[in-house]
């Protein structure tokens, strides 16, 4: 991340998770099926080296672009955020969110890390940058959050639609009378705080408890004989765990 | 064109009750690909093998499984999973009204657009009124065989309903360490700030655009010309000298670039 001439190495991490939790496909012997590619011509499994990526032009008509044509079409310093200006905090409307990292220094970076974090916090600013990951443009806000610096990755401008585009009809002015129903409406329900906790996600917590209610049950439960050679294992991540050992200094 | 509504239904605040159009807010311009056989140059096709013989398994043999430990799976049918869905409902419920600053940035996750369905004075004076009262609305509805938490805000004169994110999906800076290292000085921080003052300005939209996605959409239509454009590879960067003398060049540069615009 580049701010000035000042570059401070960071590392992205997410600070957004799913709890969706996947179910596995199996087979009739309660084996973890793989999804696999064929091709429609000859109807064989294709092996990674044997699919290219193509971009549709015209019905079933595809220019292909490699891997290496798509690196090579990444601008130069690219895999910098480069910070274009500072604007104040409650300037950016969080309709443009869309998924947040946190940013964390690499070794020898935490000084500079910490005065743009700091700074950035006693000042009230956020910084936008854009950069290139993985293929894809980002325009992104970063915040000073409880001296981290947290990153939240924006929608561009053409990718919101205005009012206009969505053809909803012109404002219009309403008798203030209805105004003001509404106002007494709105001051009935007033809170001056919303807790977080009432974001609960309920449907996977209502799953969960049907799996364990089933489990219980032997003939529900399949153990596969077999372990599988490419399924993916549910390996899961404690982000939570990564991040404080990339604050703490320590490689991983 | 005027876009699609994705879903109709009623904003209930107590007793009242709104008509409401629900549209997306979004329109995604990502480039997309499909993935071709090299050979042929078609799309391919996916289906489910068993890794072990490489035999398809077709979709009626198929069940589904959650993964309790390593291996052992509890077996889910699709009656299940319909128990699990959420009665249907066309209510979008406002229970409560909050400040803005209480819903927290990384609770949102996506924007649609309401519009009126019949009357629109009902629409646009609760609009006015959630703007003079500078106030969020907290919402519960299910769409789609799904249940919702959103907030809904007066932007721009319309209303606008973003999808909330569950807490337990956001990881927050408060349950993480400061990062370790030394504290900078006085006098960087002095410069520091002046750097942050120099490049302050309003945040405008408009500004920013994708180039890359313009770069890769213009390399496309060269090549399907039958073009072989030159890409030239990204140069590395240098590292940079000390902090102190970094900032000092920084912010004379700035001068040095506003003195001449």
């Amino acid at each position: 991340m580049s701010f000035g001439l000042v570059s401070v190495p960071v590392s992205l991490f997410p600070a957004n998770q799913t709890n969706r939790a996947s179910l596995r496909q199996l087979g009739p012997e309660g084996e973890p099926l793989a999804r696999r590619y064929y091709s429609q011509k000859t109807e064989r499994d294709l092996d990674a080296d044997e699919i290219v990526r193509g971009f549709e032009i015209d019905t079933d008509k595809y220019v292909v672009v490699t891997d290496d044509e798509l690196e090579r079409l990444q601008p130069e310093k690219s895999r910098d955020i480069d910070l274009k200006a500072f604007v104040p905090e409650d300037a950016v409307p969080p309709l443009y969110f869309e998924r947040g990292y946190f940013l964390t220094p690499e070794s020898g970076s935490e000084k500079a890390y910490k005065l743009l974090a700091e700074t950035m916090g006693k000042e009230d600013v956020a910084g936008i940058a854009t950069f290139v990951m993985r293929g894809k443009e980002y325009l992104v806000a970063i915040f000073s959050d409880h001296g981290l610096l947290r990153a939240e990755t924006m929608r561009f401008p053409d990718e919101l639609r205005t009012p206009k585009e969505v053809g909803l009809p012109e404002k219009k002015k309403v008798p203030p009378a209805t105004v003001r129903k509404f106002e007494k409406l709105i001051a009935g329900r007033s809170k001056k705080q919303f807790a977080g906790s009432k974001l609960q996600d309920e449907e996977t917590e209502a799953l969960l408890k049907l799996v364990k209610q089933k489990q219980k049950t032997r003939s529900n439960v399949i153990k596969a004989e077999r372990e599988s050679t490419d399924g993916k294992p549910a390996q899961v991540i404690d982000l939570m765990e990564v991040l404080k050992k990339s604050l703490s200094g320590k490689r991983s | 064109m005027a876009a699609r509504p994705i879903w109709k239904g009623e904003l209930k605040i107590g007793t009242t009750r709104i008509a409401v159009k629900l549209y997306s807010a979004v329109t995604d311009r990502t480039v997309r690909f499909h993935l071709l056989d090299d050979k042929s140059f078609l799309r391919v096709k996916q289906h489910m093998v068993d890794p072990d013989s490489g035999s398809e398994v077709p979709a009626e043999e198929i069940t589904k499984g959650y993964e309790v430990e390593p291996g052992t799976f509890v077996v889910l049918t699709d009656k299940d999973l319909e128990s699990l869905q959420p009665k249907p409902s066309r209510e979008i419920e406002i229970a409560e009204f909050v400040p803005p600053d209480q819903v927290s940035q990384q609770w949102y996750d996506r924007p649609y657009y309401l519009g009126p369905n019949d009357g629109q004075d009902a629409y646009f004076a609760l609009v006015e009124a959630m703007q003079k009262r500078n106030v969020e609305g907290i919402a519960n509805w299910v769409m789609r065989n799904k249940a919702y938490i959103g907030a809904l805000r007066a932007v721009d004169g319309y209303l606008v309903l973003c999808t909330l994110r569950a807490a337990s999906e956001v990881l927050l800076a408060q349950q993480l360490p400061k990062p370790a290292g030394r504290e900078p000085t006085q006098k960087e921080f002095a410069m520091a700030k002046q750097l942050v003052a120099a490049m302050e300005g309003e945040f405008n939209a408009a500004e920013y655009k994708d180039e890359y996605r313009e770069r890769l959409l213009e390399f496309i239509e060269k090549k399907a010309k039958g073009h072989k454009p030159k890409l030239s590879r990204a140069k590395a960067k240098r590292a940079s000298t000390s902090l102190d003398s970094v900032l000092q060049r920084s912010i004379a540069a700035l001068k040095k670039g506003k003195k001449a615009a």
